[in-house]
């Protein structure tokens, strides 16, 4: 019997870990932006002092779960579990962390929605009693996800409001079964939802029907509503994504109101000209463990839902004209 | 799939199309037509200034289209070009100058994976299909106006 579960699926950790440490790392751009006091670390360039924004990109994960064991005051042995991940094609970037972790891994998937994933399994993990320290990971790099998903960063393209800038940044963050910390009381992991979008310049559109999706099940189990929630935070639906995903919720009965906030639209003002808003796995994982984690260490946030959103598309499937599964994981974080 | 659903979802699409922010089209247009232009305007004074330097028209013109690649190609290094392509869209890359940007901007991009299977395999990633389809208009452009006057009698 799977004791755990509520409702038709969702986990209710019956010793819910705590949050005992995060830290964060984002680059220049993102360190201009409204909440640029919150990330441990801003870089003064994109490269990091790197050859490569490849290297760049596993240099801002590598940090972010250096500060994090730093900030817990552990080193990376007594970490049972390692697991992160990335954008990039066979997810090098935590991989190589995870050669230099040394730490038992599970590389992870998800895109944007990687750092759910990995939180949910780490809570799961340690929930279970197989583990009581987990360390999850996640970053994405401007430069390397233009690449891969699009363009060379230097030629002439004429973006358009529905495109998202993908955020250069890691977050990384220690889950324990004991100490000091918010807590991850429930998860509910998302189904692949594809509603026929092909449109890989708006992915925050593809993307909300697999949030709404997530939401509307997790309240159905859990029996609460938006009220519920001091902050409920999608990542990264951005502008065009977040209206869509307010209707969606609307037509299902729910009003999200002033409770909804996206990732990708707190992390850059529309000023920087960032299109539509932040996104990529590093997104909501430096917005989350940075901002959202202060405000909840301040009082500011008692109870939160956290729902990352995924688009698991590649360029490949976009050419061959396949439309774009999508996914999203929910995450009730309480304070300690 | 359950017709039910279908319907949801092709609702779902439709209203993603009507609630798209739409483009201004007179403002992209008017930022087409002046960066575009400013571009063919300097592309005229480095013309004016090549015709009395060369002995032909032809010669003249060659040596514009050089330099304007060079121009393109320095913009693009220096990370001016992309911006220009931002604001004018199809008036920076229409211009040859935008040719030469998009093959300096992907040689600058794979360089790192090494000069012979990253610059030199992915230098045309972007500009090779104007390349095959300018070529393969041009031989059909060709071939008609040689059976239209007569060439293959």
């Amino acid at each position: 019997m799977a004791v755990k579960r509520q409702g038709l699926g969702t986990i209710a950790f019956s010793s819910p870990p705590h949050i005992i440490a995060a830290s964060t790392i984002v680059g220049p751009r993102e360190g201009e932006g409204p909440l640029a006091a919150s990330f441990d670390t801003v870089t003064k360039t994109d490269l990091y002092g790197e050859k490569t924004p490849e290297k760049a990109e596993y240099r801002l994960l590598e940090e972010a779960c250096q500060g994090a064991l730093t900030k817990a005051k552990l080193e990376a042995g007594d970490i049972h579990y390692y697991l992160g991940g990335d954008l990039l094609n066979q997810i090098v970037t935590s991989s190589f962390v995870a050669r230099q972790l040394g730490i038992p891994y599970l590389g992870l998937y998800a895109a944007c929605a990687t750092i759910g994933e990995g939180l949910a399994l780490g809570a799961m993990i340690i929930d279970g009693g197989f583990a009581d320290k987990v360390l999850v990971g996640a970053a994405s790099h401007y430069h390397t996800a233009e690449r891969q998903f699009r363009y060379p960063v230097e030629l002439n393209i004429q973006h358009r409001g529905t495109n998202q800038t993908t955020v250069t940044g890691a977050g990384a963050a220690i889950l324990a079964s004991s100490g000091q910390g918010p807590r991850v009381t429930q998860a509910t992991l998302g189904k692949v939802v594809d509603y026929g979008l092909k449109d890989a310049n708006d992915l925050g559109s593809a993307m909300a029907p697999a949030a709404a999706d997530t939401l509307v099940r997790h309240f159905q189990d859990t029996g609460t509503t938006p009220g519920d929630y001091d902050l409920i935070l999608t990542g990264d639906l951005a502008r065009m994504g977040s209206k869509m995903f307010h209707k969606l919720l609307q037509d299902a009965g729910y009003v999200l109101g002033g409770k909804h906030q996206d990732a990708g639209l707190l992390i850059f003002s529309p000023q920087q000209k960032a299109g539509a808003g932040g996104s990529g796995a590093g997104c909501i994982a430096s917005v989350l463990f940075g901002h959202v984690l202060k405000e909840m260490y301040q009082g500011r946030y008692h109870k939160i839902l956290v729902l990352p959103t995924g688009a698991l598309f590649s360029p490949l499937t976009c050419q061959q004209g396949e439309s774009i599964p999508c996914i999203a994981h929910a995450l009730v974080i309480e304070e300690g | 799939m359950d017709p039910k659903e279908a319907a949801k979802q092709k609702e779902y699409r439709d209203l993603v199309k009507a609630m798209e922010p739409r483009p201004s089209f007179l403002r992209n247009m008017l930022l087409a037509f002046l960066v575009g232009g400013a571009i063919c305007l300097l592309g005229q004074f480095v013309f004016d200034f090549f015709k009395g330097l060369e002995r032909t028209e032809a010669e003249a013109s060659a040596i514009t289209l050089a330099a304007m690649i060079f121009l393109g190609a320095i913009a693009t290094g220096l990370g001016v070009y992309d911006e220009l392509g931002e604001l004018g869209g199809a008036g920076a890359a229409v211009p040859i100058t935008g040719f030469s940007n998009s093959i300096v901007s992907a040689a600058m991009e794979f360089k790192r994976e090494g000069l012979i299977l990253g610059m030199g395999c992915k230098m045309f990633t972007i500009a090779g299909p104007v390349l095959v389809y300018g070529i393969l208009s041009g031989f059909l452009v060709g071939l008609v106006k040689g059976v239209l006057l007569g060439y293959f009698r």
